[in-house]
């Protein structure tokens, strides 16, 4: 069990009930003349979605960059996150003179649905009840998460998206645009991602979810009325799925069999290795940003997640007659995505006559590639965004040179 | 004596009279593309819809990097992921003696275009015929600077070879232009005979002859 004590200061316990309704970053609110449906079935309204923005939007709106974020990202993708206080998690690819250069392109990135920093979600206020929707929240989908960022751009004036930008769930959500609004896309980059969930995301994210649930504080998901934090759970769910985002090798790199703190083995069940120690950090700084329920439902989401479903389960189908240029990347060591799997959604895109590019990337750090200091990475996304900037008839971003 | 690799490093000579064969605005996919230097002409000077395939990771990098619709495959594997005559040329520049299955991928080729473009350096030149009959080694150049161990091309041909396989695939020699050492066309009222000595690299224009 972790054995440090996991206490939480009141500060960020209300700092992170008051993001999920007020969140300071800005916020789209849509009243009962527009609700958003959900996959599920019931339409939910009123509905929020938290948002950021970076860049200008130029005079035809042709230049709008839409970011999905991760699983357990959110809308600050280029500045201070409110709770953590720590900078935006994608600084390497978003930023004057960044392959997503904001200072040619207007950058949007929201907080998904199901999310829990002010995009409508179980830690948000249910208007029905003025209690946390909990687990009365419908189940949402990637697609209803894409469906409420469409009704975002709309509000926002654009009609279409000149980049769709995703890793991970968010490079899911990306795709999922390019199915449900082709016309609204011209261009997508989905980054060490895939067309569905396995067998095995599956498992380890009811593994996960199971963590939750299983933590008395969990409360039936009733904690945040019961002033309790299923903390335990959540930090054993994040310790599981933390080791799916990194590759054996990495492991074995950055700590091998190393002890933590200590000389020789204690014989007990403290953390005697680095890794252990290293894990439970993990499981113990989430819990201070992230909300348990919101696990519940993002995890939900993708474990859902089938393109091919909805269309005869044939993966070509689904792209059939596209006009969007997509940009498919895969990272050698990422084994929760595999390269086979965007692999498939390239045949996929071949077969429906798209323009594609495709690189798998020489990376031994895993999944979590697509948020490291790849270089390789980031001259793709800037020459991609380039072409397809020329296409488009914009600027694309300031050459690498010219930096 | 002229070296293989002046015969034949002359790229812009390949990729020129490659451009010229093919009409604008149509839509090509260049398998093996490289770094993607066909693409870009094509691009830019006949306004092609173009795609490429390549199997080096460097190769695709430069390739998507400059802005081109270049994914990482194979041309013996990945082929078959493309629909029946979905493009209007696929080219395959200097890359067939790098293929496994040579006449597979032309016979794929052919499904996936109503055209096709294939140029490859001559094994049956003068100078080859020389290295190996009066040095005894098999020749090193700088476009094909392999040793024979570790080369990747492994299905080197002769003109009068490839034009062998072309009829075997059932496909149509509508055009072929033939270059000499220095880079000059061989006029074409010369017999074959005279191409497979003389000629260090040609380029072929093929169609299916049943369509």
């Amino acid at each position: 069990m972790l054995d440090a004590p996991l206490t939480e200061t009141d500060a960020q316990a209300s700092l992170r009930r008051s993001e999920a309704d007020n969140p300071s970053s800005l916020v789209m609110r849509f009243g009962t003349d527009a609700p958003l449906t959900l996959d599920a079935g019931p339409a939910i309204a009123p509905w929020q979605i938290a948002y950021q923005t970076y860049g200008e939007l130029n005079d035809d709106r042709s230049n709008a960059i839409l970011i999905c974020h991760a699983l357990t990202g959110d809308q600050h993708v280029a500045s201070t996150n409110p709770v953590t206080g720590k900078p935006g998690w994608w600084t390497l690819m978003v930023g004057p003179g960044k392959p997503i250069d904001t200072d040619r392109f207007f950058v949007i990135c929201s907080n998904v649905l199901g999310g829990c920093l002010g995009t409508t979600g179980p830690a948000s206020t249910n208007p029905d009840t003025g209690r946390p929707y909990g687990l009365d929240l419908p189940v949402v989908t990637i697609a209803d998460m894409v469906r409420a960022q469409a009704m975002l751009v709309t509000g926002l004036g654009i009609d279409k998206l000149f980049a769709v930008v995703g890793g991970s769930m968010g490079g899911m959500q990306a795709l999922q645009w390019a199915v449900s609004y082709p016309e609204r896309v011209f261009s997508v980059v989905a980054i060490a991602t895939s067309y569905r969930h396995s067998s095995q995301n599956i498992a380890f994210h009811e593994v996960g979810r199971q963590a939750v649930m299983a933590d008395p504080d969990w409360c039936g998901g009733r904690y945040l009325e019961e002033g309790r934090n299923p903390k335990k759970g959540l930090a054993v769910a994040r310790m599981a799925a933390h080791i799916t985002y990194m590759s054996d090798r990495s492991l074995h790199q950055k700590f091998g069999r190393n002890l933590q703190d200590r000389d020789a083995l204690a014989f007990g069940f403290d953390a005697d290795f680095q890794i252990e120690s290293y894990l439970r950090h993990q499981g113990m700084t989430f819990v201070d940003r992230f909300d348990a329920n919101s696990y519940l439902y993002v995890t939900r989401a993708t474990d859902y997640f089938d393109l091919a479903a909805d269309h005869g389960g044939v993966l070509a189908n689904v792209f059939k007659g596209t006009k969007t240029r997509f940009c498919v990347l895969s990272f050698t060591s990422d084994w929760l995505y595999p390269t086979s799997e965007s692999r498939a959604v390239v045949h996929a895109l071949n077969a429906a006559g798209a323009p594609v590019s495709f690189v798998e990337i020489e990376s031994d750090r895993g999944h979590d590639s697509f948020l490291l200091d790849i270089p390789e990475q980031f001259r793709i996304v800037r020459g991609f965004l380039t072409g397809a900037a020329r296409a488009r008839g914009i600027a694309g971003p300031t050459a690498e040179e010219a930096r | 004596m002229t070296d293989l690799a002046d015969l034949t490093s002359d790229v812009r000579i390949d990729l020129r009279l490659i451009a010229g064969l093919i009409e604008p605005s149509s839509r090509v996919l260049d398998i093996g593309c490289g770094d993607g230097a066909l693409l870009e002409l094509l691009e830019r000077t006949r306004g092609v819809d173009a795609r490429g395939i390549e199997i080096s990771q460097d190769g695709v990098n430069a390739a998507v990097s400059r802005g081109l619709s270049v994914i990482q495959g194979d041309a013996d594997s990945d082929l078959v992921q493309y629909p029946d005559q979905s493009f209007d040329y696929v080219v395959l520049s200097h890359t067939i003696q790098a293929t496994r299955n040579a006449r597979r991928v032309l016979d794929e080729m052919l499904r996936i275009g109503r055209r096709v473009v294939v140029s490859l350096p001559n094994f049956g030149h003068l100078d080859v015929r020389f290295r190996l009959m009066f040095l005894g080694r098999m020749p090193v150049s700088k476009r094909l600077p392999y040793s024979w161990y570790d080369t990747p091309n492994i299905h080197f041909c002769t003109i009068r070879d490839f034009v062998e396989l072309a009829k075997d695939v059932g496909a149509h020699v509508d055009q072929a232009i033939v270059l000499d050492g220095t880079g000059k066309r061989l006029p074409f009222s010369l017999p074959w005979i005279v191409w497979n000595l003389l000629g260090a690299q040609a380029v072929f224009l093929l169609s299916r002859e049943d369509r």
